[in-house]
């Protein structure tokens, strides 16, 4: 898997950096005019801290320069979907879309993206590289732009008084209710949890695809979460878990490691993270077909800006995601507010990466239709 | 009639009346019928108009998608849109598994379709019958592309350099000579010149020829065709595939009965499968079948719909009758400043009030709080009463309440109170008074109540979706899944469809039992 070896790369950069200099005012001559474009756009996204992120990283910075309004649209979860009816309704309302991996890979399929010359689109690296180079493996099909790479994993609270004193820290403490008792927060979609579920039903990790692959495997590890399921809140937002651990709703939860980070770091709950078998999968940009000429140029300008090879260590400073691009790793530093170190709060952090798994888009994008089916049916039942 | 007059006209015979020897005329002379029919038509005309804006809203927003909604539920030309050679051919075919011109066809389609990206649009779709078809498709589709039919290309261009000219290709293929006596290559050219120009946006003239139209060309000229304004080209010793096994080879489930049934049960145009799903019945080649254990849920999501509702809706008349009976026996300026307290909901977003819920019911909420300090329940032992049933149940009971009390309270309004006093100088104790008199009296308001909180409950959507978790959910949140997450529009169509029957039916059943016309909204 050459994702892997990337984030061992990353893992490595990470570690040694020092403080990265600002070089926004530089960025702002660079920035050509944008001909023939439209002014104002739609991006859909996550919400949470996750878009707040770019706000600060690059929509608020770029939006300054040009001037352009930027309108949210915060349904990335259902994003594969809202295309598809955008596009049988015939009139697309978004200009950008920020998606997972194996979304990208279904929309690129489905001809619900435009396919993207990443050399000729984006800026070349801060060192120079192209594009292509610079962000490497990430670019796991013609029309996705990546951004970061991320890690869904869990978060327990510490004063859970009926443990007695254990605290979770293997990825199967998950599935146990009887040495963990209390609610679960898990997402009511298949990915992840299925892996999961193999894992602790004694599959081993590298062969979690072709389990899951078998006639049977899926039913296994549904089989598997139904011992925990009178125990589980389904969320569909990733702003969900931290809520629910604030409030004491539930005693543990998936979610994305960056709104972990925010529980922990910023919000200071008694919240701690739980990597064992954290989930890696990227997330990035696809550019929805069937855009005006106007809007295609907009939204390709904002492309440009918003991933090159600054604006995307920026994002770091923002939430605990390591970027996509090669030479942004040596960017990332301290926090923007609270001026902690990042590194470990990273999911490539070697600490963290014991155990890891990485999502297989392709498995996940030929197979969702179906899968997600079956989830939802046994959801249902 | 003063201004009638009478004349000695012809007779109507119709308005035959002893006295009258003609017809009765208006002050202007015209006949009385013609003239009071016009009056009528120009009142009815006028009535017609000042509603005319709601009808037209009327049909435009509610008919309209409705009509679209049910035509949905049973409309199916993707697969005759997406593959309309691989369906010509397999109308042919009773083979479980086809045979080899089947195969040639489908090659055709999936290359078509894989340039226009319409087979996974196809695999979507067929994956809500028979699990597998989208990974399928989208597999294939992606392999499509590679498969070894060049040979047929790199052999009829060095058979003739010719082949190998696009332009000549396309005066070939204007000529109706060889048109008729090539109609794969015909057909298949046709295709490929359409999807170059409308894909790609380049001249057919100028592409080189896809190797589809060369395999067509192939089968053709292997047929024994002889195209008159074409080079001569012996293929008998051309080396060969067989598009059945490149396909069999590249994932083996077309070479299984399953998909090839899937694709010839769901070839029609028009199809009951939609229905069939939404009531956990499917198509198979032996006729209809039950589908498989854990597939089934939507006859138990209707009834759940069912059963949740009625207990909403007896919830709500247990709740909202002594209210509404406060309300009504009360002096007006009290029962004024109630009903405010009444109406007060009405005022709040819907969403506010179903999110104050989940605050109120969750395990560290407030009413759980406050039952572990009341000392009712230990620390351990906080109740569940959100993201079930009974959370659904509470918070929809609250939402609908308005609902029952309003139409209870009017017709109780109505209700004199000196029948109850009549009673009671009878003879009659207090409770006699009112479940003989009083209650009686009343049931038309709990008719029309339970029936708006009824039909009301049965279509909700948002609160159960918020605090219902899994097992409180009803009908319409499965139907909002299909509209916004699956796409499956037809199951969707097919679900409210027969929702909009089952309360239609339940309607009726009301009006055999107790009669629409007991029906008060008012005294």
């Amino acid at each position: 898997m050459t994702i892997t070896k990337l984030l061992g790369s990353a893992a490595l950069v990470l570690l040694p950096m020092g403080g990265a200099a600002f070089a926004q005012d530089a960025a702002a001559e660079e920035l050509p005019a944008c001909e023939n474009c439209a002014d104002s756009m739609v991006i859909m996204s996550w919400g949470g801290a996750y878009q707040n992120s770019q706000l600060k990283a690059y929509v608020e910075p770029y939006a300054a320069l040009t001037g352009v309004t930027v309108t949210w649209d915060e349904s990335s979860n259902e994003a594969i979907a809202k295309l598809r009816a955008a596009q049988e309704a015939g009139n697309m309302p978004f200009d950008l879309v920020d998606v997972e991996g194996p979304d990208s890979q279904r929309a690129c399929d489905e001809g619900l993206a435009v396919e993207i010359d990443h050399d000729e689109v984006l800026a070349p690296g801060s060192d120079g590289s192209e594009p292509s180079a610079d962000f490497g493996d990430s670019i796991i099909n013609d029309c996705y732009v990546p951004q970061i790479y991320f890690s869904t994993t869990f978060g327990y609270r510490t004063d859970v008084a009926e443990w007695n004193g254990q605290t979770p820290d293997d990825i199967c403490d998950v599935f146990d209710v009887e040495a963990f008792p209390g609610m679960r927060a898990l997402q009511a979609s298949p990915k992840k949890n299925l892996e999961w579920a193999l894992i602790c039903d004694g599959v081993a990790a590298e062969e979690v695809y072709d389990v899951m692959e078998e006639d049977g495997g899926v039913e296994r590890a549904l089989a598997k979460l139904d011992t925990i399921k009178d125990s589980v809140i389904w969320w569909t937002a990733g702003a969900e878990t931290p809520q629910l651990l604030a409030d004491k709703e539930v005693v543990m939860g998936s979610t994305y490691n960056g709104r972990l980070f925010s529980v922990i770091a910023e919000q200071n709950q008694p919240v701690e993270m739980l990597w064992d078998y954290q989930n890696f999968d990227f997330d990035g940009w696809i550019v929805p077909a069937g855009l005006s000429e106007d809007r295609m140029n907009r939204t390709m300008h904002f492309l440009r800006f918003a991933t090159d090879t600054q604006r995307l260590a920026d994002q770091a400073k923002y939430i605990a995601y390591g970027p996509a691009r090669a030479s942004s790793q040596p960017l990332v530093s301290t926090h923007a507010e609270l001026g902690i170190e990042m590194a470990p709060h990273m999911p490539t952090n070697p600490d963290n990466m014991k155990n890891y798994l990485v999502n297989n888009i392709e498995w996940w994008a030929d197979n969702q239709d179906e899968v997600e089916a079956a989830f939802q049916n046994w959801l249902a039942q | 009639m003063a201004d009638a007059t009478i004349s000695g006209g012809m007779p109507t015979g119709r308005e035959a009346r002893p006295v009258t020897s003609g017809p009765m005329l208006a002050a202007d002379g015209t006949p009385l019928r013609a003239s009071l029919a016009r009056s009528l038509r120009r009142q009815k005309l006028r009535a017609l108009l000042l509603i005319a804006p709601l009808l037209l809203f009327i049909l435009v927003t509610f008919v309209l998608p409705i009509g679209d909604m049910l035509l949905r539920s049973v409309q199916n030309g993707i697969v005759a849109d997406t593959l309309p050679r691989t369906v010509a051919a397999l109308s042919q075919d009773a083979s479980e598994v086809p045979g080899e011109p089947v195969f040639d066809a489908l090659y055709t389609d999936l290359v078509i379709a894989e340039e226009y990206k319409r087979h996974t649009q196809l695999g979507t779709r067929l994956n809500y019958e028979s699990g597998g078809a989208s990974s399928l498709f989208r597999g294939t589709g992606r392999a499509v592309g590679r498969f070894e039919t060049s040979i047929y290309a790199d052999q009829l261009r060095d058979a003739d350099p010719a082949f190998d000219d696009s332009a000549q290709w396309a005066a070939w293929m204007a000529d109706p000579g060889n048109r008729d006596a090539l109609p794969q290559t015909a057909d298949a050219y046709d295709a490929w010149a359409t999807l170059t120009t409308e894909v790609h946006g380049d001249d057919p003239a100028e592409e080189d020829v896809g190797d589809f139209v060369y395999a067509a060309l192939y089968r053709d000229l292997a047929a024994g065709s002889r195209p008159p304004a074409m080079p001569a080209v012996d293929v008998s010793g051309f080396e060969t595939v067989t598009a059945k096994e490149l396909f069999i080879d590249d994932d083996d489930a077309w070479g299984e009965p399953a998909i090839w049934n899937t694709l010839r049960a769901f070839a029609p145009r028009v199809t009951p499968g939609y229905y069939l799903n939404a009531v956990d019945l499917q198509m198979t080649p032996d006729g209809i079948a039950p589908r498989a254990e854990g597939d089934r849920i939507y006859v138990q999501l209707f009834i759940r719909t069912m059963v949740m509702s009625m207990l909403i809706t007896a919830s709500c008349i247990l709740l909202g009758y002594p209210v509404a009976y406060l309300l009504a026996s009360l002096p007006m300026r009290s029962a004024n400043l109630l009903m405010i307290l009444v109406l007060l909901p009405f005022w709040t977003s819907l969403l506010v009030r179903t999110s104050a819920w989940k605050v109120l019911l969750q395990q560290q909420g407030v009413i759980n709080d406050l039952l572990v300090w009341v000392g009712v329940i230990g620390n351990d032992g906080r109740l569940v009463m959100i993201n079930n049933q009974t959370g659904t149940i509470i918070a929809m009971t609250h939402i609908l309440l308005p609902f029952m009390i309003l139409p209870l309270y009017s017709v109780m309004k109505g209700i004199p109170p000196s029948f109850v006093r009549a009673a009671k100088s009878l003879g009659a104790n207090d409770w006699t008074a009112f479940w003989r008199v009083y209650f009686p009296q009343s049931v038309p308001g709990i008719g029309a109540g339970s029936i708006l909180v009824f039909i009301l409950s049965i279509g909700y959507y948002i609160t159960p979706e918020l605090v219902g978790g899994t097992k409180g959910v009803f009908i319409s949140n499965r139907i909002a899944y299909h509209i916004s997450d699956s796409l499956n529009w037809g199951l969707a169509a097919a679900l409210g469809t027969i929702l909009l029957a089952m309360v239609l039916l339940l309607y009726w059943a009301y009006d055999k039992l107790v009669g629409i016309d007991n029906v008060k909204l008012g005294g």
